[in-house]
């Protein structure tokens, strides 16, 4: 029998053919923490007696959800996270590197065909790279760095196809904010989703990383993309040569295959305060926000940084908006300063914030006052998520919906100001 | 075995997501779940944490525990005081990190269980029923895997005491 990217990532790396439902014990090529969530992880680490991790490209920590440290309890947090790391070698990106889901990749550590684990729900982000790697809780992430392995149950996958070529004013935003509302919050839990079709093909790297970073929205475990010549050339890019990666079987089992026509969609917004509460920008138009955030481990990549700047171009953000945008690294950052697009942005109105989370998880650098509607280009819009949960709205949208919005001071289509 | 303890329920009662079950205010700056415990459940239920008591159980719909992979989740809950979670289904991290700590979760039927009922759950009979009205469901078995989890004490203690993963 064939099988999926899945079930051949899982067969590598544990020494058995594996078919979805099979339960294994596989070895991680990589894992990676947060400061969120890494001190239980290195409480469980001390408990076992880690010496070193055993994973086979070893493991990274990033701080990047309160970046720069906001206040004293935090700091203590970041100090242990450092010292543990120094004890034990253990490389940290430490503030103003960026969001880990950028960063991680941007390291070479995770490569076509790996297995990865992270204590972060989105580390399913690296399925852009063609790898199999999923979000865990901190003990599972300390058991697969102490011994080098993880037990697994093999998932079922999910086969969406997405075909035709995407409108004007249209991107991966777009199309996975359509998917998570059709497939719902839990539509796609423990499985493994793998995307096809022309307009997959035509997404650069920064549009898949934005969907595969979306796919746990409905549950998934696992969103590795096939390998072509846009990952090669990815890859090229950080200088890692890679040769070629996992394709499913043709003959490969899967549970189901749902399609999107990628030319019928529209500009999307998932409403307060579920990421399945889809629906098209234009049934918003007109909604007062008070702030927009443009940023994340979704969409704070170079080419939305750019679909923003082209869209604001020799035009002023809304009197009294709020304009927040986070570059998702520190290369990113040089990268839109040396192409104008920084430029752009801060004459537009835009106020830049230290490359990481921002302020998409309430810590700091951009809590919204009571009663406010929020505007981000995040993954998630849960009540209280921004870290003030009286009367805030938080939508979600693509850059270019952020800036269009950011320009008119109410949710707009970026297709009425493009 | 019988686990006896009162009912939760929270609105939402679907995809109530680990930002609701402690908020990331929260989180990142408290490191000790007995305190991140006082702020459970908080967004969507401000009394809960001075509500619950020792042994008490949280019922909700499905999906329960979508979203970020903060291990604080099941902690602070298991900090609350909560012994078990029921729920028509779970979100994978929350669902592996609940049984590494030790907290059970139940799958089962709970659209008909109040907030407030007092529920005996009997693992070995399989059934979750009300000591108020008498109704009673089956539930989901535990799978094994997560049983031999839980009897270990938890994923970490798992490893210690196996040098491994012995879960078949």
């Amino acid at each position: 029998m064939g099988q999926t990217i899945a079930e051949k990532v899982l067969t590598a790396h544990s020494g058995k053919d594996c078919h979805a439902g099979d339960l294994t014990v596989a070895s991680v090529d990589f894992c990676m923490s947060q400061d969120g969530t890494s001190t239980m992880m290195i409480r469980e680490l001390e408990n076992l007696g880690f010496v070193a991790p055993k994973t086979s490209k070893g493991m990274t920590v990033v701080i990047d959800h309160n970046s720069p440290c906001p206040s004293v309890d935090v700091a203590k947090i970041h100090s242990k996270i450092r010292e543990f790391a120094k004890t034990n070698s253990i490389p940290v990106l430490d503030v103003g590197e960026g969001v880990c889901h950028q960063v991680v990749p941007e390291s070479g550590k995770v490569l076509p065909g790996d297995l990865v684990v992270g204590a972060d729900s989105h580390t399913c982000t690296y399925g852009a790279l063609n790898a199999c790697s999923t979000g865990l809780g901190s003990a599972d992430v300390a058991a697969a760095a102490f011994t080098g392995k993880l037990w697994f149950k093999v998932p079922q996958s999910i086969a969406i196809t997405v075909e035709g070529g995407f409108g004007n004013g249209v991107s991966a935003k777009d199309l996975v904010l359509s998917v998570i509302g059709s497939v719902r919050a839990d539509g796609a839990t423990y499985r493994s989703i793998e995307f096809k079709g022309e307009a997959i093909d035509a997404l650069d790297m920064d549009g898949r990383m934005t969907v595969a970073n979306m796919a746990v929205e409905m549950g998934a475990k696992f969103c590795p993309f096939g390998f072509d010549k846009k990952t090669k050339e990815w890859f090229a890019s950080i200088g890692q040569s890679v040769p070629g990666g996992v394709a499913s079987d043709v003959s490969a089992s899967f549970e189901k295959a749902l399609y999107f026509d990628a030319s019928e969609l529209v500009p999307k917004v998932a409403k307060p305060h579920g990421v399945d509460n889809v629906c098209n920008v234009s049934e918003l138009s007109g909604v007062e926000i008070q702030q927009v955030f443009l940023g994340t481990c979704t969409n704070g990549r170079l080419g939305d940084l750019r679909a923003a700047a082209e869209l604001l171009k020799g035009r002023h953000v809304k009197k009294g908006l709020r304009f927040i945008v986070a570059p998702a690294s520190r290369l990113i950052y040089l990268k839109a300063m040396d192409a104008g697009i920084v430029s752009e942005l801060l004459k537009s109105g835009a106020l830049f914030v230290t490359p990481g989370c921002g302020p998409c998880v309430g810590t700091h650098a951009g809590i919204p006052s009571d009663g406010e509607n929020v505007l981000s280009t995040a993954n998630r819009n849960f009540k209280g998520r921004m870290g003030n949960n009286k009367g805030v709205s938080i939508y979600l949208a693509s850059p270019l919906t952020a800036a269009a919005t950011a320009l008119n001071g109410t949710i707009t289509d970026p297709r009425e100001v493009i | 075995m019988k686990i006896t303890g009162k009912a939760h329920r929270f609105n939402p009662n679907d995809d109530i997501n680990t930002d609701y079950i402690i908020s990331g205010r929260y989180k990142f700056k408290i490191d000790d779940m007995a305190e991140l415990a006082k702020h459970a459940m908080e967004d969507i239920s401000p009394q809960f944490a001075s509500s619950v008591r020792v042994g008490d159980f949280i019922v909700a719909g499905t999906n329960f525990g979508c979203g970020s992979s903060r291990e604080q989740a099941p902690r602070a809950l298991k900090a609350a005081g909560v012994s078990v979670v029921l729920a028509k289904s779970f979100a994978r991290i929350f669902y592996r990190s609940s049984f590494n700590i030790g907290l059970p979760l139940i799958e089962c039927d709970t659209d008909w269980i109040k907030d407030g009922e007092n529920l005996v759950i009997d693992l070995d009979g399989g059934t979750v029923t009300s000591a108020d009205s008498g109704s009673s469901v089956k539930v989901v078995p535990i799978p094994s895997t997560m049983q031999i989890l839980l009897n270990d004490g938890g994923l970490i203690p798992h490893i210690k005491k196996h040098g491994g993963f012995l879960l078949e």
